[in-house]
């Protein structure tokens, strides 16, 4: 029976000519049509990285080339202290940054999970500064700092003369102005994938809970934010690269100052490229951001492949 | 003494009333189910017991208290999920430790109360695991060690075995009565399968568009359900209802006429019921099992047995025996028959009704008569 079924697959009929050029196109078409954006996206990810990683290699000034100098670049970029500062910058900037959005944002999301009235309105208004640009919010919120117009301004004009709110004027606070307007922005978007965790929690779970005499406090802590443990990763690394890409914010806040105190890693590759002419160094910086992401998101996709394993291994 | 007493209560979601007046009481040690078809207000009476649903008016009491408005922590319940709502992301022990240790159970106690439960549910391999790596009877063991655990005055069923599969379903049905058996404490349990009520409960109340229809043992709502909803919901196949006319038999004694087949049908009812004057309009209700094929020993040997032609429509062999459809008059009606003597299809059979188990019903109330 086989030999005949084969014999006549191999052999079609006049009446089927093989696939019809409509059953080859549906075959092909997902083919066509992602093969763009990959072509683009392998191009632009691993062949500029790779590019980026030559040239902070190589002795390029204003234009690229191609005279290989080793490590020279990254000796003088780790001897720059206005790049040590802006190193540290985004450790600080992204540790409070994502502890802050997220400690807020779950904390809106359990707010408004107690059944609030009017949650569609709340909701709205917390996820509202996502839609706002960095550089609105870094504009808006420049003002506000702004000793001569901005909050402390407002303050003493209703009757505390000696009233000082001066953060994004002093060197030494100028960071965690950033880090509160940083925050500001994006804890609604912490909340919005809460939310979404919470209310895929089993409501049974809670009743459970309930009826085994748990606080409220203690049914979150050890029912319902263990199940949603994975949402918590996914929020942080989403900050992660939010963070380790900071530009316009700063740049709209304040243009790294007051001196260098605010300088960021995204704002000194920017600086060495393209105002002092130095690409070499700018792509060792760059590199170094890229390093910065690594160390976190390497381990995390390592987890996530192990976790599905596991996962796939029981069934 | 009762260990739950249900009075007059009431529930409403806004404008809508899904509970009207709910009167249930429970003995102690008592297995109650609560059936019916799905939106009766079953489940929601079950949380209303629970105290996860607050209460629009009546009162519920647990022993001698009025819990009412009492946390469901306070009122000494235990509940099992239709979900089995274990905990996800902890083990099985912690599972069943997590209500002790809310409240404050010190651990030395915790670990023997673990113990003493793992060894009853036969699940003492499984307490280090995740709830994900169990099966779906393991789960539900989980769910009932960690009801069990806290020796509560009363055990709160949900639904608990519809998540399983047809075979374990009936295994652990019988596992749930043992259990009961052995632990006796006062059980409400909330069902859709008149089966499980059936072989499960001391007494079953048939819940109905939120109200009671019958609250009775088992057998009494089977043989003389209290109307004709009762009579539609418990047994399967359902109960033949027949309308008919009331008459005088042909032996003086009261009896029910209908159009059946070739002619109109005069079958007498059984002594000892006094349905009301000639004439009157009624449903006669007759359970499957209480038709079968007529033969001259069996009326010998049970006056009640009365008889009637009919033509047989469908056959439906189930292996234990044969249900068949036969044509009275308009009517399709059910009989069940043992497969050896069981009727072909075209056939017209002599069917043998016995009619000490009818039941009537009026046709405007639909109540029992």
């Amino acid at each position: 029976m086989s030999t005949t079924a084969a014999d006549a697959a191999r052999v079609p009929g006049p009446a089927s000519p093989g696939p019809s050029w409509r059953e080859r196109l549906t075959r092909i078409a997902p083919i066509l049509v992602l093969a763009p954006s990959l072509a683009a996206s392998f191009i632009y990810v691993f062949v500029f990285t790779i590019w980026t990683l030559y040239i902070s290699l190589s002795n390029s000034s204003l234009l690229p080339s191609y005279g290989f100098v080793g490590l020279d670049n990254y000796a003088s970029l780790w001897s720059n202290r206005r790049w040590n500062i802006a190193y540290s910058n985004l450790f600080l900037f992204s540790a409070f940054y994502i502890v802050g959005a997220m400690a807020i944002g779950l904390l809106l999301a359990i707010l408004i999970d107690q059944k609030v009235r009017g949650e569609a309105a709340w909701r709205t208004i917390f996820l509202y500064p996502l839609a706002v640009s960095f550089i609105v919010t870094g504009t808006v919120w420049s003002w506000l700092y702004n000793p001569v117009d901005g909050i402390q301004m407002l303050v003493r004009s209703l009757g505390w003369t000696n009233f000082n709110f001066a953060l994004a004027s002093d060197r030494n606070t100028a960071i965690y102005a950033i880090i509160i307007t940083g925050i500001w922005q994006s804890s609604g978007f912490a909340m919005a994938l809460f939310l979404a965790g919470l209310r895929s929690v089993d409501p049974d779970l809670v009743k459970a809970a309930q009826i085994d005499g748990a606080s409220t406090f203690r049914t979150y802590r050890r029912v319902i934010l263990p199940v949603i443990a994975p949402i918590f990763l996914a929020v942080a690394v989403v900050q992660i690269q939010f963070a380790i890409k900071t530009f316009d914010l700063v740049a709209a806040l304040t243009r790294g100052g007051p001196g260098i105190s605010t300088t960021f890693p995204a704002i000194y590759v920017y600086d060495l490229m393209f105002q002092r002419g130095q690409i070499g160094e700018g792509a060792a910086a760059a590199i170094m951001m890229l390093a910065a992401l690594a160390v976190v998101l390497v381990p995390y996709s390592f987890f996530v492949v192990w976790r599905h394993r596991r996962e796939s291994h029981h069934g | 003494m009762s260990s739950l007493t249900i009075r007059n209560l009431r529930k409403s979601f806004g404008s809508v009333e899904v509970l009207k007046g709910i009167n249930i009481e429970a003995r102690t040690g008592e297995f109650i189910a609560l059936v019916g078809p799905s939106g009766c207000g079953k489940s929601t009476l079950l949380a209303m017991i629970a105290g996860l649903e607050t209460v629009t008016e009546g009162e519920i009491r647990i022993g001698d208290r009025l819990v009412n408005s009492v946390a469901p922590k306070d009122r000494d319940i235990a509940m099992v999920f239709q979900s089995y709502a274990l905990y996800p992301t902890m083990t099985v022990r912690e599972n069943i430790t997590f209500g002790m240790e809310s409240r404050g159970v010190p651990k030395p106690q915790r670990e023997e109360a673990v113990k003493r439960v793992a060894a009853l549910l036969q699940i003492e391999p499984l307490l280090g695991r995740k709830p994900g790596q169990l099966s779906g009877g393991q789960r539900q063991r989980v769910a009932m060690g960690r009801a069990l655990v806290r020796d509560p005055k009363l055990f709160l069923f949900d639904e608990p075995l519809s998540n399983l599969d047809a075979k374990l379903r009936v295994d652990m049905r019988t596992e749930i009565k043992k259990l009961h058996h052995r632990v006796g404490k006062t059980t409400v349990y909330v069902t859709h399968d008149q089966v499980e009520a059936m072989t499960l409960a001391s007494r079953i109340a048939v819940m109905h568009q939120g109200q009671v229809q019958q609250f009775d043992e088992p057998q009494a709502v089977y043989d003389r359900p209290a109307n004709m909803f009762v009579a539609g919901f418990m047994g399967s196949p359902a109960m033949n209802f027949i309308p008919a006319k009331l008459t005088t038999g042909p032996d003086g004694k009261p009896a029910v006429s209908f159009k059946a087949t070739g002619g109109t049908a005069v079958l007498s009812l059984q002594d000892g019921i006094s349905p009301g004057a000639a004439g009157r309009d009624v449903i006669l209700g007759v359970r499957p099992e209480h038709i079968f094929r007529y033969s001259p020993e069996l009326k010998a040997a049970k006056k009640s047995i009365a008889s009637i032609d009919a033509p047989v429509e469908m056959v439906e062999p189930t292996g234990a025996e044969t249900i068949g459809l036969m044509r009275f008059g308009d009517l399709e009606v059910t009989g069940r028959f043992d497969p050896d003597e069981a009727p072909r299809m075209g056939e017209t059979i002599t069917l043998g009704i016995d009619m000490s188990h009818a039941c009537l019903f009026d046709p405007t109330t639909r109540n029992l008569i």
